[in-house]
């Protein structure tokens, strides 16, 4: 009964991971973009709540009304004057910029607020668990942020399937070229794909610092779980990450049972023995769709 | 009458090509580089020690500079895991000082048990390329962190004293540090500069300039990128190593962290990608800025960082880069120079056999210039 109470709070931690996972399989598959620097920025997303609730008076649990439209402005300029230029310079350029991003971020945030860690007090959200049974109670919030992170997804879907902006950035995705020739302006639609990925960033930021003390050095952690939620399930794959998180979160959760160190490490195993059995993922998919 | 119009066959002879691993001596460097490590050598006994800990440190960043330029500027490996590497070897020297080795001997083997362990791993980790091959890189480095926490016999998350160095009085250790840093320094340098004038640095040259081309010709590029991989991994371990000796204790979340690898990476490009200068240069503008900005604490990172960034996008070969495409100055001759020599002309029959197939004219006003030198490397 332990198992199975392990497995849903694994699955509700994997909510997590895909939230953290969905930016980085969507500049992926776009533009070929790891964003190295996509957990420290979930983390300046905890920060930027943190200075922002006490100035704006809005409850924690809403304060995503402004985090995240400031970081969808700030991915669509990331994208078209840091990202893009290194795109044309380079395959490694991209990497390598990011990876600075993601150290001189760190450190700013290390400067300005030391290395204190924060959360963000969402009130009775983080203490009241629904009691399913006497051995199985899952935490709403929780809950709400596996919610969140599938409303993301499905939202992210019909984006790119129902809209002509997002049917334009799959099609820059497919083929630059062809899609160009029919007037697409792919620096832009990169950006556009760039905004949507910092929003879900915002989003996975936002949840973490809800559900866990958030310090400076925290992103390359949840970076890390990010991608590999993306192997997993798949490049490209939207659902398929979903799944990788899930499975990332069960790790975690049936890890933990045996000591924390554990619980840290078998994700990481788990990604590693994927890699080595089947680098492209169990849902291997070519474009976004 | 000159001498042109009485031999004019001179001057339409064919001029000689001659390959030259530099298309001008490039001895005196070697001797400017003995010079320089012997003043680097004596440096203990003139100096104060705050200096020799701060040039300790900069040994430290030019071995894992240079390592990384092995893997990214001529592999085309960007790894964000060489802090595996560098804990490995602060633990193998932990590890075998517990057990009575003494530690700067047991530099060698941290050396060669990282490269041994990388053996292993380069089969999981050269079948990636790209993104998948960094993060799986940072993945396996905090695999190897969250390992050594296992065992309260390293210290656990605190780490742990570094024993067997309390004999030596501090400032003897000091010095030998100091040594042992330039050495290792040095050797790291040697090792990628032999590497490169070898018939694998052929290959690599050739994947740093076009891998895909490289491939199609018949070069055996994995093959290539395992030597430069586990060449990397042993000299970070001997870097780690250092870090081990010169701050006698060894912590995981120093020895693994990440911020190494922003360090071997920052150095590498403001000095130049795909050059055996570039980290050195790089690793000397990093040291003067973190010891300038010191009362700044992290400011520097920030600002290198940032600089960093700048150069990969829009300077792509950094400060040695730049020079060098003005001014053609190769320390480290280690390509190839394909050149036709003013002047010379070949020599035929019996002269050829009894002096050699070139002969140096005397110079001439209207002798024909030769085109200039192709670089076949840098």
């Amino acid at each position: 009964m332990t198992i199975l109470n392990d497995i849903i709070q694994g699955i509700l931690l994997g909510g997590l991971f895909a939230l953290f996972a969905c930016g980085l399989s969507l500049m992926f598959g776009v533009m070929d973009v790891i964003n190295l620097a996509h957990g420290d920025v979930a983390v300046a997303g905890v920060y930027l709540a943190v200075v922002l609730i006490p100035a704006s008076h809005i409850p924690a649990l809403w304060i995503f009304v402004l985090v995240v439209p400031a970081f969808m402005i700030g991915g669509y300029l990331v994208q078209r004057y840091l990202l893009q230029p290194s795109l044309d310079s380079g395959a490694i350029t991209t990497l390598l910029v990011t990876f600075g991003l993601s150290i001189v971020l760190e450190n700013v945030l290390l400067e300005v607020f030391t290395a204190n860690s924060y959360s963000l007090n969402v009130g009775s959200l983080v203490s009241s668990s629904w009691q399913v049974s006497s051995q199985i109670s899952v935490p709403y919030l929780d809950l709400v942020i596996l919610g969140v992170a599938i409303v993301v997804l499905v939202a992210l879907q019909l984006f790119l399937v129902r809209t002509r902006t997002g049917r334009l950035v799959r099609a820059v995705a497919d083929d630059r070229e062809a899609a160009e020739l029919v007037g697409a302006n792919y620096r832009h639609l990169f950006a556009v794909a760039a905004a949507l990925a910092f929003g879900t960033v915002a989003f996975a930021g936002l949840a973490l610092g809800a559900y866990t003390q958030v310090s400076p050095t925290a992103g390359p952690t949840y970076l890390l779980y990010g991608f590999e939620a993306v192997v997993i399930g798949g490049l490209g794959s939207l659902w398929g990450t979903l799944a990788g998180g899930l499975v990332l979160g069960v790790a975690t959760t049936l890890g933990s049972q045996v000591d924390p160190n554990l619980g840290s490490m078998l994700p990481h195993l788990v990604f590693l023995f994927v890699l080595a059995v089947r680098p492209r993922g169990f849902f291997p998919k070519r474009a976004v769709t | 009458m000159s001498d042109l119009a009485l031999r004019p066959e001179r001057v339409a002879a064919e001029p000689v090509f001659v390959v030259s691993r530099s298309r001008r001596p490039a001895s005196w460097a070697g001797v400017l580089g003995i010079v320089l490590v012997v003043l680097l050598a004596v440096m203990p006994y003139v100096v104060y020690q705050s200096l020799t800990s701060t040039l300790v440190n900069f040994f430290i960043l030019v071995t894992i500079a240079t390592m990384w330029n092995a893997l990214a500027g001529y592999a085309g490996l960007v790894s964000v895991g060489q802090q595996a590497y560098i804990g490995v070897g602060a633990y193998a020297v932990l590890i075998a000082a517990q057990h009575g080795i003494e530690p700067f001997v047991a530099i060698f083997i941290a050396v060669g048990v990282s490269v041994v362990l990388a053996y292993p791993v380069s089969f999981l980790v050269l079948r990636l390329a790209g993104a998948y091959f960094a993060v799986a890189t940072w993945v396996l480095a905090v695999v190897a962190y969250l390992l050594v926490l296992r065992y309260p016999s390293l210290g656990g998350g605190t780490g742990a004293p570094l024993p067997g160095l309390g004999n030596i009085g501090a400032t003897l250790l000091g010095a030998y540090t100091y040594w042992a840093a330039l050495a290792v320094a040095v050797l790291a340098i040697v090792a990628v500069y032999l590497l490169l004038r070898s018939r694998l640095g052929l290959v690599l040259t050739a994947v740093r300039d076009n891998e895909v081309g490289a491939r199609s010709i018949g070069s055996r590029v994995t093959g290539a990128k395992r030597m430069v991989y586990m060449l990397a991994a042993g000299g970070c371990a001997g870097a780690g190593a250092m870090i081990a000796i010169s701050q006698l204790n060894v912590q995981p979340g120093n020895v693994f962290n990440v911020q190494w690898t922003a360090y071997m990476i920052f150095a590498v490009l403001i000095g130049g990608l795909g050059t055996i200068e570039g980290p050195i240069v790089g690793s000397i503008v990093f040291i003067v800025l973190q010891q300038t900005l010191a009362q700044y604490n992290a400011w520097y990172l920030i600002i290198l960082g940032a600089v960093a960034m700048a150069i990969a996008i829009w300077a792509r070969r950094g400060l040695w880069g730049t020079l060098v495409s003005k001014v053609p100055i190769h320390l480290f001759p280690v390509g190839y120079y394909v050149h036709a020599e003013p002047g010379v002309t070949e020599r035929r029959g019996l002269a050829r056999l009894l002096f050699g197939p070139a002969r140096r004219a005397k110079r001439h006003p209207t002798a024909p210039t030769p085109s200039g030198p192709t670089p076949s490397g840098r």
